[in-house]
């Protein structure tokens, strides 16, 4: 059972100047997984993240996608063998029309009759974009916007689909509804790595975590153990959290 | 008032045709302002080395008072030389002077557009002289043509030729970015740089591709002027630059439409003003709007007012 992991950093050392930000990160995501990466404010969440993307350079270090080496190359190229992201606070392109929108996410793709198959299976999955598929993003309501941000990244076919603080600027119901979207995404075969400051809705939902502390991973656990983990309950869950109960 | 109304149909063909001009040097300040948030203060001097290529086109295709060939082909050769120099020069400058400073401050980018400029004002001045170069445009238009009377309205061929030239180069441009898979990368490049490079966009090809256009508008823009007014000099981006800029500002700096719109503003207020001032204030029209535009709307006629979150 050593399959190869879909996404590994190996030792990622990055600098901002003369800062460092990153220490010596290793994180693994096989193929199917639904892993998070938990941290409090400038722990060096997003940075990992822009990391993996190539638009930070680590100092040293390595970043395998499907056993090949992608640290050293240009975004483009590695958005292009299968990493995806829905950025923080969504990032829709405002003047845009949703349809639009759906083509950037497409943007490398070559393949024109199946992406028009995605986009017809993705407008199914979220018809309220298919009813507003000429409205410029901006006009869209907050939970629109995220789910046209998911379906812009799914649009893209990857292998793998980052997410940047999901969870943020929305409501509570929203919250739910999004993190309900990511599950569905994941059970369809869309391995997703998710960074997120909300650890209990997260780990309710992940397979595995990762908690990152000023640079340094200081956790790397089950998400069922992460949970119950009386350092983490005291740092980042709040001690009300519901411990031993994996959500089904 | 009896004077204005006979002049009006005469100073809004002149208007149109200075605004068309105005329109294709405002879309380049505009284009880039979009996608770096620059002001790219060296396109005035793109703009007048347009010029000075369509007049060496012309220069070299005249020769003992007879043209090479056709009059037409003649004009789409200058028109098309300029464009590709200027949008070639653009692309340069933006990789020697700009691309370095893309992480600097603001202000770096400006002084070394502002360097830029100087130094091609002067590379021209050393190369060409001071001296101001006229177009033998007479030789261009047959002499039956020359004038066309349309009931109380007289316009030169000129400005006929003017008008279609820009309608047809902003209509492109409009297709392209609405429709074209570059024109759509270009706009989610101007709206969310980061983002759109996450889709896989190659920003750095897109801006080149930025440079390109709008310096070639500005050369098309510098032989539509040098065929219309017949003269061309070293110092002619300065004043012609100084006018794009106000219709970019005029038009809200980084809508490419907002741009056109300006240009057309800023050409019709001349033109009509003309009408009631002296010809030697025409200027001052330009520069009254843009300090009134700056005061009372700063983002523009078609701006947005609050700039976006990022």
């Amino acid at each position: 059972m050593d399959e190869q992991p879909i996404l590994e950093l190996d030792g990622i050392d990055v600098f901002y100047g003369a800062i460092q930000v990153l220490y010596g990160i290793r994180i693994t995501l096989n193929r199917g997984e639904l892993v998070c990466l938990l941290g409090g404010n400038a722990s060096g969440k997003s940075t990992t993240l822009k990391t993996i993307l190539g638009s930070c350079r680590p100092k040293s270090g390595k970043i395998f996608l499907n056993g090949e080496r992608i640290d050293t190359l240009p975004t483009k190229e590695i958005i292009r063998r299968g990493i995806a992201i829905v950025p923080e606070n969504r990032r829709i392109f405002p003047r845009m029309s949703v349809g639009e929108n759906l083509e950037m996410g497409a943007y490398l793709r070559k393949d024109r009759d199946r992406v028009r198959k995605d986009r017809q299976r993705i407008l199914e999955l979220f018809p309220r974009l298919a009813e507003r598929i000429e409205q410029p993003g901006a006009t869209l309501s907050g939970g629109e916007q995220q789910m046209l941000a998911m379906a812009r990244a799914l649009m893209s076919r990857p292998d793998v689909l980052l997410m940047d603080e999901p969870s943020m600027g929305l409501s509570p119901r929203l919250v739910d509804q999004q993190f309900d979207l990511i599950q569905a995404v994941n059970k369809q075969g869309t391995t997703i790595f998710m960074v997120e400051q909300n650890a209990g809705m997260a780990l309710s939902i992940a397979d595995r975590g990762y908690v990152l502390q000023t640079g340094s991973i200081v956790m790397a656990d089950t998400a069922a153990s992460l949970l119950c983990d009386p350092m983490m309950r005291e740092a980042y869950l709040g001690g009300d959290a519901a411990c031993g109960v994996v959500d089904p | 008032m009896d004077m204005f109304l006979e002049q009006l149909p005469q100073q809004l063909v002149n208007g149109i045709t200075l605004g068309g001009v105005y329109a294709l040097i405002a879309i380049g300040y505009s284009m880039v302002y979009g996608i770096l948030s620059m002001l790219n203060f060296a396109h005035g001097e793109v703009y007048m080395i347009g010029g000075f290529t369509g007049w060496w086109v012309l220069h070299l295709l005249y020769r003992e008072n007879a043209l090479a060939m056709n009059a037409v082909a003649v004009i789409a050769l200058m028109v098309v030389f300029a464009m590709a120099v200027s949008g070639i020069l653009g692309v340069l400058i933006e990789r020697v002077a700009y691309r370095p400073l893309r992480h600097a401050p603001r202000i770096n980018l400006l002084l070394s557009a502002l360097g830029v400029s100087i130094f091609l004002q002067n590379f021209v001045l050393t190369f060409q002289g001071a001296k101001v170069r006229s177009f033998p445009v007479a030789a261009l238009v047959p002499e039956s043509l020359r004038v066309i009377q349309l009931g109380p309205v007289v316009f030169s061929f000129m400005r006929v030729l003017v008008i279609v030239v820009c309608f047809c180069l902003m209509a492109g441009l409009s297709i392209m970015i609405k429709s074209t898979k570059l024109g759509k990368a270009m706009r989610a490049t101007a709206q969310d740089v980061e983002t759109a490079a996450f889709m896989g966009v190659d920003v750095d090809r897109i801006i080149m591709v930025v440079f390109f256009i709008g310096s070639a508008l500005g050369g098309a823009a510098s032989v539509l002027v040098g065929l219309l007014f017949t003269q061309v000099d070293y110092y002619a981006g300065f004043a012609a630059g100084l006018k794009g800029f106000t219709a970019a500002v005029l038009g809200g700096i980084g809508n490419l439409y907002g741009a056109m719109l300006g240009g057309f503003v800023l050409g019709l207020s001349e033109a009509l003003a003309v009408t009631f001032f002296p010809a030697a204030y025409k200027d001052v029209v330009a520069f009254v709007i843009l300090i009134a535009v700056l005061i009372l709307r700063p983002w523009g006629l078609m701006g947005e007012k609050s700039p976006e979150k990022v």
